[in-house]
């Protein structure tokens, strides 16, 4: 499964050396990429919480409703990152990823089950032969406070037991401090980290943990340096401090990944993790992507959603489509 | 001067969750006294503040159902204090939606009251009636306890707009049950005030919520409701066909369904029928370590 799931996206995974000649020079030094990324128009904060509530306030009724669920339920990295997981609960909770709906077979599976680095060969034992794919967490996840090398040997230890993607996070604190390049280098060092022994690579998710960043405007930046870096996917946060995803933030990242793909033609995917719990919720961040992305971004492949409870709750939703009745926490299983 | 002042329109809002939101649809009624006189808007509930309630009553229910009896009984009585408080409004309002006199309207809002308190007193003695011991041959002690089955949809009943809506509502929440109140249609506004008296009070948010609006546009959605463990039909009275309708729609998920009585006198004594029908019993069997294979004397 891996090995032809590797050889079909080998093509979109594998980006190349550089990423546009436009860009080419401003990687080039410190002060070059601290002039480009401050040289990004600032974020209307006002004008982009705006846009963001009332992206909220789209109706999304009936067939699309039903169409909108099992796409956010095909969307999700189900994911546990405990310091308690056991082996056990990590099976258990790959098999609600392989049936997420006992009761309803029809019920689209999750895109990925998201895991520390220790617990990705429980997690590819428990799904091999299903198309559900094994997210890893590396990096010193969530702090990334470790040296260089212990990043790089935990990015190692996660690919070469068999995960399918990693999730980075930044250096936040060098990035807060204005090093940029020390960033820059340090997911350039991942990504070719990613590099499987068989060839292919596991794809990279560079997490900002945007309520660390204070600002929508260092949010752009972070967009814009990882994505230079080669980032597969940008994502929101860790879930593990106060402010996680939120739609204005994401939604500044969703612009930075338009705006992208319009400079380099290169496509990145987005992933807000974190708070997202309701139907509503993610129904509000799949009309985002489709207002503020389009349909090229509609699909597993470029846009994740990082939750857990979410899923119970889309679940309920799609009881409450197919039977009428309000469904209830009795009828999705517990995690 | 004082005839000058201009009326203080009062806005009834729902009661979800300890909170007082406007229903999700925008909608509202008006509410008129018993000679069509306009009284207040109300607000007129969707099946979607029906589910915020649901949610709301599941999300109250452990910590309700897990405080002690004697708290609740405190709890509830602290209900009666603030009732009594507020007598007067009570009383007017009983008077005008159901037409009675003044001295007759008071009659019911201290009877409402008594009821009350008298429900708050069978928080920690309904275990005596409705548990114990049960004999059984063989070497153990074999107990049955009551316990609250849940969220209770309850249709509180039509013509009696707050001895009625206490009657139902009291039983229900005193063994620890979490209630979501369709008020009557055409008399909600004692039970929406029944809703401030129950936010200030020490009622946890989610414990009781109030909707206003039609209990058989209401009443299909939470009999339905696979999260939703009992119903009571109180307001179902004067509709067999309705009440037919939930009682089939509530067989889904086994929910327990309280028919409503022929025409009920709500100054009568209640007894104990109203809270054992919303009660689970559960049973254990302990060794008691005598008796045993071995033959020792104790």
């Amino acid at each position: 499964m891996t090995v032809g799931y590797a050889r079909r996206y080998a093509p979109l995974v594998t980006m190349p050396p550089s990423v546009a000649p436009a860009l080419a020079d401003v990687t080039a030094s410190d002060a070059a990429l601290r002039r480009f990324l401050h040289g990004l128009p600032g974020v209307d904060a006002v004008g982009l919480d705006a846009r963001a509530a009332a992206l909220g306030t789209r109706s999304i009724k009936t067939t699309a409703k039903a169409y909108a669920i099992d796409l956010a339920i095909s969307m999700i990295d189900l994911t546990t990152l405990e310091g308690a997981d056991t082996p056990g609960k990590v099976r258990s909770l790959c098999a609600k990823g392989r049936a997420p709906d006992p009761s309803d077979r029809t019920a689209p599976s999750p895109a990925a089950v998201c895991v520390y680095p220790d617990m990705v060969p429980v997690a590819r034992e428990a799904l091999a032969g299903t198309g559900v794919l094994v997210a890893s967490v590396a990096t010193a996840f969530p702090a990334g406070r470790a040296p260089i090398e212990v990043k790089l040997a935990d990015v190692r230890a996660a690919v070469a037991a068999g995960a399918d993607e990693i999730d980075m996070v930044i250096d936040r604190g060098a990035f807060l401090s204005g090093r940029y390049l020390k960033v820059f280098e340090e997911i350039t060092a991942v990504r070719e980290n990613c590099a499987r022994a068989g060839g292919g690579a596991a794809r990279l998710k560079v997490i900002f943990e945007n309520g660390e960043l204070a600002t929508y405007d260092n949010v752009r930046r972070a967009s814009w340096l990882a994505m230079l870096a080669g980032a597969d996917f940008i994502k929101t946060s860790t879930g593990k401090v106060a402010v996680n995803a939120t739609p204005p933030n994401t939604l500044v990242m969703l612009e930075a990944v338009r705006d992208f793909r319009d400079a380099t033609g290169h496509q990145v995917g987005v992933k807000p993790a974190g708070g997202i719990r309701t139907t509503k919720d993610a129904i509000t961040y799949l009309v985002m992507v489709n207002e503020t992305l389009g349909d090229d971004w509609l699909s597993p492949h470029w846009f994740r959603f990082g939750a857990s409870g979410l899923l119970n709750d889309l679940l309920m939703q799609r009881q409450k489509l197919s039977s009428g009745r309000y469904s209830g926490p009795d009828y999705v299983t517990v995690d | 001067m004082s005839t000058d002042r201009v009326n203080v329109l009062k806005t009834y809002k729902l009661y979800v969750g300890g909170k007082f939101p406007r229903s999700e649809s925008g909608r509202v009624y008006e509410v008129t006294d018993s000679k069509g006189n306009w009284l207040a808007n109300a607000p007129r509930s969707s099946r979607k503040d029906a589910r915020d309630a649901v949610v709301a009553a599941r999300k109250a229910f452990p910590g309700w159902s897990g405080a002690t009896a004697y708290n609740r009984g405190q709890v509830l009585y602290r209900v009666a204090e603030m009732l009594e408080g507020r007598r007067e409004q009570f009383a007017a309002e009983v008077a005008a939606a159901e037409g009675l006199s003044r001295a007759k309207a008071a009659a019911q809002v201290d009877a409402a009251i008594d009821r009350w308190v008298w429900y708050a007193g069978w928080s920690d003695k309904v275990a005596q009636i409705a548990g114990g011991a049960n004999p059984v041959a063989g070497p153990y002690f074999n107990l049955s306890t009551p316990e609250p089955t849940g969220v209770v949809a309850v249709l509180a009943p039509a013509g009696s707009s707050l001895l009625g809506l206490v009657s139902v509502v009291a039983p229900v929440i005193v063994t620890g049950n979490t209630a979501v109140v369709v008020a009557d249609e055409a008399a909600p506004l004692p039970a929406l005030s029944l809703a401030e008296v129950l936010a200030t009070s020490d009622v946890p948010g989610g414990v009781v919520n109030v909707l206003a609006g039609s209990a058989a546009e209401l009443g299909a959605p939470l009999a339905a409701h696979q999260d939703v463990n009992a119903v009571d039909l109180a307001a179902t009275a004067s509709d067999t066909g309705l009440a037919t309708e939930l009682e089939v729609a509530a067989a889904d998920n086994l929910k327990r369904v309280l028919r409503p009585a022929p025409a009920g006198d709500w100054t009568a004594d209640p007894g104990t029928g109203r809270m054992l029908a919303f009660l689970e019993t559960k049973t254990v069997w302990h060794p008691t370590g005598g008796l045993g294979a071995a033959g020792s004397s104790y």
